[in-house]
């Protein structure tokens, strides 16, 4: 199985087994890595599930709709490679995929 | 007989996220999590969005795996239905007649889908979309159903309605106000999406009320309006709101009505029993401090917060933003903030380009938005209400300057306390 990279708040890194289908952020929450809030169960309404992506590997993802880059535009401690979890779909092509929670807004 | 140091009655948004919160706060206690429905903590919105369309499975819309509940050692308690609360002995007891201590109790219950107070409400094919069982067995009707009638133009009916024109339906929906939504919001977001609506298909029925339900071999076949006339229908979806489930509250002398009231620290009138989510009236800093109960999963986590930090010893003030959204067809709905006792709504952006706010003013200062695919306007309006300084509605109603310009000219002098 795919795996996803996992750095949470307190530094730690893990690898997760990651099923393709799922988004970055439902991978999180079920592996039961409870940092991301993610309120509105992924609907893009939100912005309660931010990660950031390793810039290695940033633009091997398909680039973020225009309401999810405005969405990042609201939060602190935005970054360059800042994502929203839940519109990362993951898959096969995405193994080894590396993201680290973002600090708390 | 079982006790607990905190109790958590009613195991939606609410309970669960005060039983996540606890944990997060390194809560050591014991915890019980009693829902009446059968199922793992799960999120209900998709339950007239995506989970209805078919997009979603359920195992998607759980709030925490299975596992997650043991690891944090939170006893889930499923099926098991809290009929009254007994404030001097701190204890609840349970429909069969069980009971279950506690220090502290957390009352999470939301609400029942409110019915249809006429003949016919409670026949088979006639379906509120409140739960999981509802939201499944509407769906096993699906397929046989070809004319749906929905009543009720809020969120629930809209998103639905939405749904199954989607699905190749014919979908009636009756609305007793003269526009949609009209609980929630200002004509110009309704009439939009009336026209939305309509232009999928849905059959809109505004300024009509409903005289009962009609049968034909013990299930409903038609809704018959106060006009007279009957509107055939195969299956019926009721969005009529909820009435929050506080009777046990109520019985126990908690105060309140339409709700159970609490303080800003989620506190009832009951010693060590605290009320959260949908079924807790409150005086909301966004409502010019008005009473009033959300129905929204913002309200449900936040209150939880506040909730656990009560219960473990870092009290601080309810205090959030409201905000909600909602899906229907391709459109994005975002909205910040109450848009109920606005003195002025102004439109921002075009409806014909289907990308527009309506922004919504008292004395001068930006109360709520209604955004439809405008997300930019939602991030940036949503500072404006939280800083809740005075505007220029000349200025906001220009899409060439940013929302956030308004606050950056005013300088951020922040008029509500924090």
């Amino acid at each position: 199985m795919a795996s996803l990279i996992v750095t949470t708040r307190d530094g730690a890194t893990r690898p997760l087994p990651a099923d393709a289908g799922l988004s970055v952020m439902e991978v999180i929450r079920d592996n039961g890595i409870d940092e991301l809030l993610a309120a509105c169960g992924g609907s893009l309404s939100c912005a309660t599930c931010h990660v950031i992506v390793d810039p290695a590997q940033a633009l091997t993802l398909p680039p973020p709709s225009e309401a999810e880059r405005e969405l990042l535009d609201g939060l602190d401690h935005v970054a360059p490679t800042s994502r929203l979890g839940c519109q990362i779909a993951f898959d096969e092509r995405l193994d080894g995929l590396r993201v680290t929670i973002a600090p708390e807004s | 007989m079982s006790d607990y140091d905190v109790v958590i009655v009613g195991a939606g948004q609410a309970g669960a996220q005060t039983a996540i919160a606890l944990r997060q706060l390194r809560y050591q206690g014991t915890i019980a999590l009693i829902g009446d429905e059968h199922e793992l903590p799960y999120e209900r919105p998709p339950l007239t969005k995506a989970y209805l369309a078919g997009e979603k499975s359920f195992e998607r819309l759980l709030i925490r795996p299975a596992a997650f509940w043991q690891e944090k050692t939170v006893d889930l308690r499923p099926g098991c239905r809290i009929v009254a609360v007994d404030p001097a002995a701190r204890r609840v007891t349970a429909a069969d007649g069980s009971s279950i201590g506690y220090r502290r109790l957390v009352w999470a219950t939301g609400g029942a889908a409110r019915r249809l107070d006429c003949p016919g409400a409670a026949l088979a094919r006639v379906h509120s979309v409140r739960s999981r069982a509802d939201a499944d067995l509407l769906s096993s009707e699906l397929p046989a159903a070809r004319r749906v009638v929905v009543i009720g133009g809020g969120y629930i009916g809209l998103e639905a309605a939405a749904v199954l024109v989607g699905a190749g339906k014919e979908v009636t929906l009756i609305e007793a106000q003269q526009h949609v939504l009209a609980r929630m919001s200002g004509t110009m977001l309704a009439r939009f999406l009336e026209a939305e609506h309509r232009s999928r298909g849905v059959t809109l029925r505004l300024g009509t009320t409903v005289h009962g339900i009609e049968e034909h071999d013990g299930a409903a076949c038609g809704v018959r309006l106060t006009s007279g006339e009957l509107v055939p229908a195969d299956l019926v979806i009721v969005g009529v709101g909820i009435v929050p489930a506080v009777a046990p509250l109520l019985a126990a002398g908690a105060r309140g009505g339409n709700g159970v009231e609490v303080d800003a620290l989620c506190r009832t009138s009951l010693t060590d029993v605290y009320a959260i989510g949908d079924c807790a009236t409150h005086a909301n800093a966004f409502a010019d401090g008005a009473r009033i109960r959300l129905e929204s999963v913002q309200n449900a986590n936040d209150m939880a917060g506040t909730v656990a930090r009560a219960i473990v010893g870092v009290a601080h003030p309810y205090y959030a933003v409201p905000w909600f959204w909602s899906n229907q067809y391709d459109l994005r709905l975002q909205t910040v903030g109450l848009a109920a006792g606005h003195d002025l709504a102004v439109l921002r952006g075009t409806v014909a380009a289907r990308s527009f706010s309506v922004i919504y003013l008292r004395q001068g200062r930006v109360i709520a938005l209604d955004c439809v695919n405008a997300t930019k306007d939602y991030v940036q309006g949503r500072k404006l209400v939280e800083s809740g300084v005075e505007v220029r509605s000349d200025l906001i109603v220009d899409t060439a300057i940013p929302l956030i310009q308004a606050l950056q000219s005013e300088g951020i002098v922040p008029i509500r306390a924090a």
